[in-house]
């Protein structure tokens, strides 16, 4: 046999394939994750599932994210006054963390709802006239606290071959911002130049260009360094390139096209809330698939740490978010940390980010890590998803394609959870950055989603024979 | 009273992170209160500026701000020292890339590249979920588990019959594929023989056999002892056969196994007789012809000579005890034995044939052919019993297989009283060396065969004598 056997358990029967001069390539097996077995074999016999799994995934590398127009939330996702979206699982004001807390007094402050975030809180704990609904659950995303009100402008991102569309808000940049729970009165100016200033101009220019390729720049930046989450170093840059001749000729007033390139400029996380969009876009194309175990969202609300999956509709399978492990701020510290926070592990979802570590070296120093450990997690991180995607290459590792499309099944077997890229908000709401490290989902999600995609299997299996 | 050090530098530019670490590396430094290294940016600026430094108004982002809160001022010197020393540090870290890691499960492992089979011998409850792996990968498996649900069997198997590919198992022992024993097997040179066994050991007397005859085998595909069960329908045993018989090497199929479910047997029948290559059904149990005849049967087919089955030591003087003791390895050694001493009309109560292997010995343990423990320890027991008037052992040889049985057996079967017949099924070619483990056996006292019928047989007539005698 010139081909190698593969040999998974008893040692000893891989080395007498050994013995007899053939090839053998060992797999290092695990016990997986404690009462799985019997889902992790009902669901790896559905016979629906290959073919669901390689859809989702083929349907997801399939889908094109062009930008194409810039919107206020009322009229991007329908955001009536009194309505606002945060990131994450849904969640209600009174288990709400300090920085979503403090987000959406901000939110509030800008809607005009009240005059002073002191007043929003007894708006929220009084409920009556405002409403909280997940980013994910009206076609968008946020990073962090993802608050969204309806007058904030959003991108609006749409695949040419289906028309899908989704959204996400302008990035503010780092420090005191609204999405890390700062509602300070510079941030609020700031978010009206964005809405007064940037939004419109970011429309004239969208409008008049033609539209920027996302996925395109996605694949490009890759190769120079970001990995899309907490590297868009490359990206927003080439967002500049892209659009920096139609800003100039929008015949806006020169001094605001200063000051809106310099704003983009000036922050290398801009391109983020085009990363996540696109991630978004291409994630919810695989949505619906019944029998696929592909995880389609991964989302924290600072208090829950939340996934989706192909196979399971909208259900959310929930666990308390962690606290990042990584570098902080000034003299922050790990108590000042919130439990991870935002839409934006939807790039660790689509293979880019933690997922890309091996192209973004930089990123793995966050927990003091090293080149090679960046190369270990890219690699690693093959071991739980169904694919490579080969429009987004790490150069690193021969161009290989980003590990793609997180499989439930596989993260219960081999114990080995998502690694994500991430900044840390302040508990305490107002704060807003305190640092930026690595984190990982509970572990008990992805249990909680595999038992109920084999309890679905269970129920077609029961459907096809008759009683 | 503490004191503050702020300095900016210039042309001295690191990434953020980098200094991230630097800072947090100085803070650790006795005599340090606090610390930030950065880049004189507006937000580090506002940081230092909250940690209470006074950061100079001409900093600029091209800056690079050092700013250290002291215990006291002596320790100044040295801690700049420490900066350096760490902004040096910062800049050569990391060796070359990392040894990729081995893969964690089948289907990673197939990722990486393609396979000839695969072997799974995980936990039961596990087992399928490998299998499927290789199969959606579009590749062969043996799976060596055993404590597989029967529905779970069925299921892969279905997959695999799709596809025209090939489960072995579960729960099976032995496979010759492509020149190479997987699980416990015999090396054996290659020849026209295609062998399809529900039984593993029954597959490896086959070898042993057929090997003494001189005739090779090209193929020996095993399925699994529920193949052949009414739930599981022969799936694998009629892929097993139909590559058999587009293998134009193999002039002749033989199938080992119990005798099928009774609609299973039908079908299979006729599946059989539309093959091109003659097929031998060598089903087991009571009543039946023993593997041995089986393996003449199959060298009268072939023309080949049927040899004499060899034995050495042969016992000269009788035994004293009434009762035949069978202490197997090997499960269908056992039930052949069952069979012929059933047909012998030897009454049940003077026998006690017992299989090592079975799921009730080998629960927290491992199989009889890797570790000989309790059936020596039974061994003794019986030995020491005078009532025993023959001990009936086998020793299965090859790879995957104890690396040299007789040598743990000899020392337990020398001087016994009752007389000791061992089966020794292994091929001139296995690693032990069948030879040297025969010479070691008869050395101790013991008389063996290659047949494991005619061990039987004589056991039985050893024991007869004695009856008379006692």
């Amino acid at each position: 046999m010139t081909e190698p056997v593969v040999s998974v358990g008893v040692d000893l029967l891989a080395q007498a394939v050994a013995d007899q001069a053939a090839p053998v390539t060992r797999v290092d097996w695990r016990p997986p994750m404690p009462g799985t077995e019997d889902d992790l074999a009902t669901v790896a016999l559905d016979p629906v599932r290959p073919e669901a799994d390689a859809r989702a995934l083929e349907r997801m590398l399939g889908v094109q994210a062009l930008l194409v127009d810039v919107l206020p939330a009322h009229e991007a996702v329908g955001l009536e006054r009194g309505e606002f979206m945060h990131a994450g699982p849904p969640i209600s004001w009174d288990r709400a963390s300090g920085p979503l807390r403090g987000a959406l007094m901000g939110g509030a402050v800008l809607e005009g709802l009240v005059d002073t975030p002191e007043e929003a809180e007894a708006l929220f704990e009084g409920g009556l006239h405002v409403r909280l609904e997940p980013c994910h659950h009206r076609r968008a995303v946020g990073p962090m606290a993802g608050v969204v009100s309806p007058g904030m402008w959003m991108f609006v991102l749409e695949d040419p071959a289906t028309g899908a569309r989704t959204h996400c808000t302008l990035n503010e940049g780092l420090g005191k911002v609204l999405r890390y729970g700062a509602y300070s009165p510079a941030v609020i100016e700031r978010l009206r130049w964005m809405g007064d200033v940037l939004g419109p101009l970011l429309q004239r220019a969208v409008r008049s260009a033609d539209p920027v390729d996302v996925t395109a720049i996605l694949g490009q930046m890759l190769q120079m360094g970001d990995e899309a989450h907490n590297r868009n170093r490359a990206g927003t840059l080439m967002l500049l390139r892209d659009l920096g001749p139609a800003l100039v000729a929008s015949g806006a007033d020169a001094r605001d096209v200063a000051e809106a390139l310099g704003f983009v400029g000036g922050n290398d996380h801009f391109f983020l809330n085009l990363a996540m969009p696109a991630c978004k876009l291409a994630l919810d194309a695989a949505r619906g698939i019944d029998g696929s175990t592909m995880v389609v969202a991964m989302s924290r609300n600072g208090t829950d740490f939340g996934i989706q999956v192909a196979g399971t509709g909208d259900e959310w399978f929930t666990g308390p978010a962690q606290v990042a492990d990584g570098l902080y701020l000034g003299d922050f510290g790990p108590d000042d940390a919130n439990p991870d926070i935002g839409d934006s592990a939807i790039t660790e979802t689509a293979g880019l980010g933690g997922f890309a570590m091996a192209t973004a070296p930089a990123i793995v120093r966050f927990v003091g890590g090293s080149v090679p450990d960046a190369l270990a997690t890219t690699r690693r991180m093959r071991e739980i998803t169904l694919g490579e995607n080969p429009r987004w290459s790490v150069p690193v590792l021969e161009f290989a394609g980003v590990p793609t499309g997180i499989d439930v099944s596989k993260v219960c077997r081999t114990g080995i959870l998502p690694q994500i890229n991430t900044g840390m908000a302040g508990k305490v709401a107002g704060v807003g950055q305190v640092g930026a490290g690595l984190v990982t989902p509970p572990e008990e999600i992805f249990p909680k989603a595999l038992a109920r995609l084999a309890e679905l299997t269970r129920g077609r299996a029961a459907a096809r024979t008759p009683a | 009273m503490s004191t503050d050090h702020v300095e900016l530098r210039t042309g001295a530019y690191a990434d953020s992170v980098t200094l991230l670490q630097v800072s947090r590396r100085v803070q650790q430094l006795p005599g340090v209160v606090t610390a930030q290294v950065a880049m004189a940016t507006p937000l580090n600026v506002e940081v230092l500026e909250r940690m209470g430094f006074a950061v100079p108004p001409e900093a600029t982002v091209n800056h690079l701000v050092v700013a250290v809160r002291l215990e006291d001022s002596g320790a100044l010197d040295g801690v700049v020292t420490e900066v350096d020393r760490a902004l040096t540090d910062s800049r050569r870290q990391g060796s070359g890339p990392a040894e990729e890691e081995p893969p964690h499960t089948t289907a990673s492992a197939l990722r990486r590249g393609p396979a000839s089979v695969v072997l799974v011998s995980v936990p039961g409850a596990s087992a399928a979920v490998e299998a499927m792996d290789a199969l959606e990968a579009g590749c062969d498996v043996m799976v060596f588990s055993d404590n597989v649900p029967i529905e779970q069997e069925v299921a892969l198997k279905r997959f695999a019959s799709a596809r025209d590919l090939l489960m072995m198992g579960a729960d099976c022992g032995t496979a010759v594929v492509g020149g190479v024993g997987l699980g416990f097997a015999n090396v054996v040179a290659p020849g026209p023989v295609g062998i399809v066994a529900a039984s593993g050991t029954g597959c490896q007397q086959l070898l042993a056999l057929l090997d003494h005859a001189g005739v090779g085998v090209a193929t020996a595909y095993g399925v699994g002892g529920r193949d052949l069960s009414a739930d599981v329908g022969g799936l694998a045993t009629r892929t097993a056969l139909t590559r058999l018989d587009r293998d134009p090497g193999v002039e002749l199929a033989v199938l080992v196994s119990k005798p099928p479910a009774s609609a299973v047997a039908r079908e299979l029948t006729a599946y059989a007789e539309a093959l091109g290559t003659p097929v031998i059904p060598a089903l087991l149990g009571p009543g039946r012809p023993d593997l041995t005849a089986r393996a003449e049967e199959v060298l009268r087919a072939l023309a080949r000579e049927v040899p004499e089955w060899p034995v050495r030591g042969r016992h000269t003087r009788a035994g004293t005890g009434i009762r035949l003791h069978g202490l197997f390895v090997g499960g269908t050694m056992k039930q052949e034995a069952e069979a012929l001493v059933t047909a012998a009309g030897v009454p049940s109560d003077l026998v006690d044939l017992i299989d090592f292997g079975d799921d009730e010995y080998t629960t927290g343990r491992a199989h009889p052919m890797i570790d000989p423990t309790l059936r020596l320890e039974h061994l003794a027991e019986v030995a020491a019993d005078d009532e025993t008037g023959v001990v009936l052992l086998d020793v299965v040889l090859g790879h995957g297989a104890e690396d040299d049985p007789a040598a743990s057996l000899a020392p337990a079967i020398t001087g016994l009283r009752p007389s000791v017949v061992v089966t020794v099924v292994g091929t001139r070619y296995d690693p032990q060396g069948l030879d040297r483990q025969v010479a070691t056996l008869v050395d101790a006292g013991a008389e063996v065969h290659l047949s494991n019928a005619g061990a039987t047989r004589r056991a039985l007539e050893i024991l007869g004598a004695g009856v008379t005698e006692g």
